[in-house]
């Protein structure tokens, strides 16, 4: 599925519920059922800065694809992710660097944050764009 | 006995709704509300009477610098100064301890050792490894056990002939622990070492009698004793206010300045530079005046009944832990449940209206100290109530169902 495809989904997921807790609760299932990044790769250096709890994020190619995992200490910021990573995953680099974060205003998600966890979610998206400039410039190479 | 629905009634903010939720305002460490006396006085300023202190002669100026100085008594007889001008105005806590930091740049020498306190807030920690920095002298750490009070027999073993200085908060913001300031006072002046405490979270609760203490500085900010953001009050033994240089310069510290040499002005003004926060002073005397008129003997003997009813109730929640259980504590209350963030905590509480901090508390040694992220701190003040204690345990459960 394209990224489109996929963030049209997630807005129609979101749109079924009626209140902040329901989607909390959702976002806490989502958070539950991220594919974990692998513990080696839970290192310094793929931590994302500017998150107040901490998060993990790990990219690799597979067939031209990148493909995300990633894992925090706080189980609201994995639901977070893992919106994210279903937007963005599995996806050709050039693709991701494309894709517009709209539907994230759209979801409501995030009037429903902090503002610090707002501005870890731009970090957030600002560090799966970054892989895919790194990637990109791979596959040119 | 406080009439805590009347003292409410003074605090407008409290009638607000958060999140389609009455506000339960739990985060009075952080910042504490603002009574309607104290937004009066600041309209009042702002309405008949702002102008420039200390210069003008018209009579608006007259009457700001009168009101300003009165604030200025009214902190003095309040922490019991010997003299008005042994009270400085600040911005606050954060910029009292730069104060005392940068002048005693001046006055420490290589080999020179400074103690501070392992529960110390970042902005007590921050200033003295600068001031370490420029002097060649030594930081070291007067640590705490697991209750969450100071080791008293390593803060003795630490004190020698080169110890110059003395930093500790009077009460912990992540623990609330009350510290024994006396002992360390008393201590610390038998091996000639000054002391500064850090009072910005003792102010709400109680009050201190710097002559008493023998305390050679003492600092407390106004936004946490019900005052406005942006003042504070640096106390400082006229001995020593003397002996350190002026901060920064400007109109005001003045006596008298030509190109070739300047002469600084008396105390207070040689540490007041420029135009002060002449409204904050003035609301920080009216916010006294109001706690005054409650009465900290009451206020104290109230929160207490709230932190009892609070510790216990918490502690019947499966898997919640308390970080510090001193015996001398104030009313805040730091905790985490087993198997959850204090983010998620945090954000789902705020979602039920409920105000309180999460995170490290600006005092990130400590959370290393109990290798923990963070904590949840729920922080109590007089006109907290034991039914916001229920909807904060209820809260609690409620965001634990969801998170576990």
């Amino acid at each position: 599925m394209e990224i489109k495809e996929i963030q049209e989904e997630i807005i129609d997921e979101f749109s079924m519920f009626d209140d902040w807790m329901q989607r909390y609760e959702y976002m806490i299932e989502l958070g539950k059922s991220l594919p974990l990044i692998k513990e080696e790769y839970k290192t310094e250096d793929n931590i994302i800065k500017g998150c107040q709890s901490k998060v993990w994020v790990h990219a690799e190619l597979e067939d031209n694809k990148l493909v995300f995992t990633a894992d925090s200490d706080a189980i609201i910021t994995k639901g977070i992710i893992a919106i994210l990573i279903r937007a963005f995953s599995n996806q050709k680099p050039q693709d991701i660097l494309d894709a517009d974060t709209q539907f994230i205003d759209e979801i409501g998600l995030k009037e429903h944050l902090s503002p610090t966890r707002a501005n870890g979610l731009v970090s957030m998206i600002k560090q799966l764009k970054l892989y895919a400039v790194a990637y990109q410039t791979q596959i040119e190479d | 006995m406080l009439d805590i629905n009347k003292i409410r009634e003074d605090f407008p903010i409290l009638k607000r709704e958060v999140n389609g939720k009455p506000l339960v305002y739990l985060d009075n460490a952080a910042t504490s509300q603002t009574p309607q006396q104290v937004i009066d006085a600041i309209v009042d300023y702002y309405q008949n009477y702002n102008a420039n202190i200390h210069r003008g002669v018209h009579t608006l100026s007259q009457e700001a610098t009168d009101k300003y100085e009165q604030a200025r008594l009214k902190i003095q007889k309040h922490f019991n100064a010997a003299q008005s001008y042994e009270i400085i105005y600040t911005s606050g806590t954060t910029h009292s301890i730069n104060l005392v930091a940068n002048g005693f740049s001046a006055l420490l020498n290589k080999g020179d050792e400074i103690l501070v306190s392992a529960m110390e807030h970042h902005s007590n920690i921050v200033p003295w490894q600068m001031l370490c920095e420029r002097t060649g002298a030594t930081l070291k750490v007067i640590p705490m056990n697991q209750e969450g009070e100071l080791r008293m027999d390593v803060y003795e073993d630490l004190l020698c002939d080169k110890t110059k200085l003395v930093f500790c908060n009077h009460i912990s913001n992540a623990l609330g622990t009350i510290n024994p300031i006396e002992e360390i006072i008393n201590k610390a002046h038998k091996v000639g070492a000054a002391v500064l405490i850090d009072g910005a979270q003792a102010a709400p609760h109680l009050v201190a009698d710097v002559q008493a203490l023998d305390v050679d500085f003492y600092t407390c900010s106004a936004h946490k004793i019900c005052g406005p953001t942006g003042v504070g009050m640096l106390y400082g033994k006229e001995e020593w206010l003397n002996k350190l240089p002026p901060y920064q310069g400007g109109g005001e510290m003045i006596a008298e300045v030509t190109f070739e040499k300047t002469t600084y002005a008396d105390l207070p003004h040689k540490f007041e530079a420029g135009t002060p926060n002449i409204c904050g002073g003035i609301a920080f005397g009216a916010a006294l005046d109001y706690m005054n008129g409650i009465g900290f003997e009451e206020i104290a003997k109230y929160e207490h009944e709230l932190l009892e009813y609070a510790t216990q109730e918490l502690l019947k929640i499966d898997g919640l832990k308390i970080y510090g259980t001193a015996k001398h504590k104030t009313s805040v209350i730091s905790f985490n449940i087993e198997g959850i963030h204090p983010y998620d905590m945090g954000s789902i509480l705020d979602k039920l209206g409920i105000a309180v901090r999460t995170g490290h508390h600006c005092a990130q040694p400590i959370m290393d100290f109990y290798k923990i992220p963070g904590t949840v701190r729920a922080s109590f003040a007089f006109y907290n109530t034991i039914e916001e204690v229920d909807i904060l345990i209820a809260g609690v459960l409620k965001a634990k169902s969801m998170l576990l």
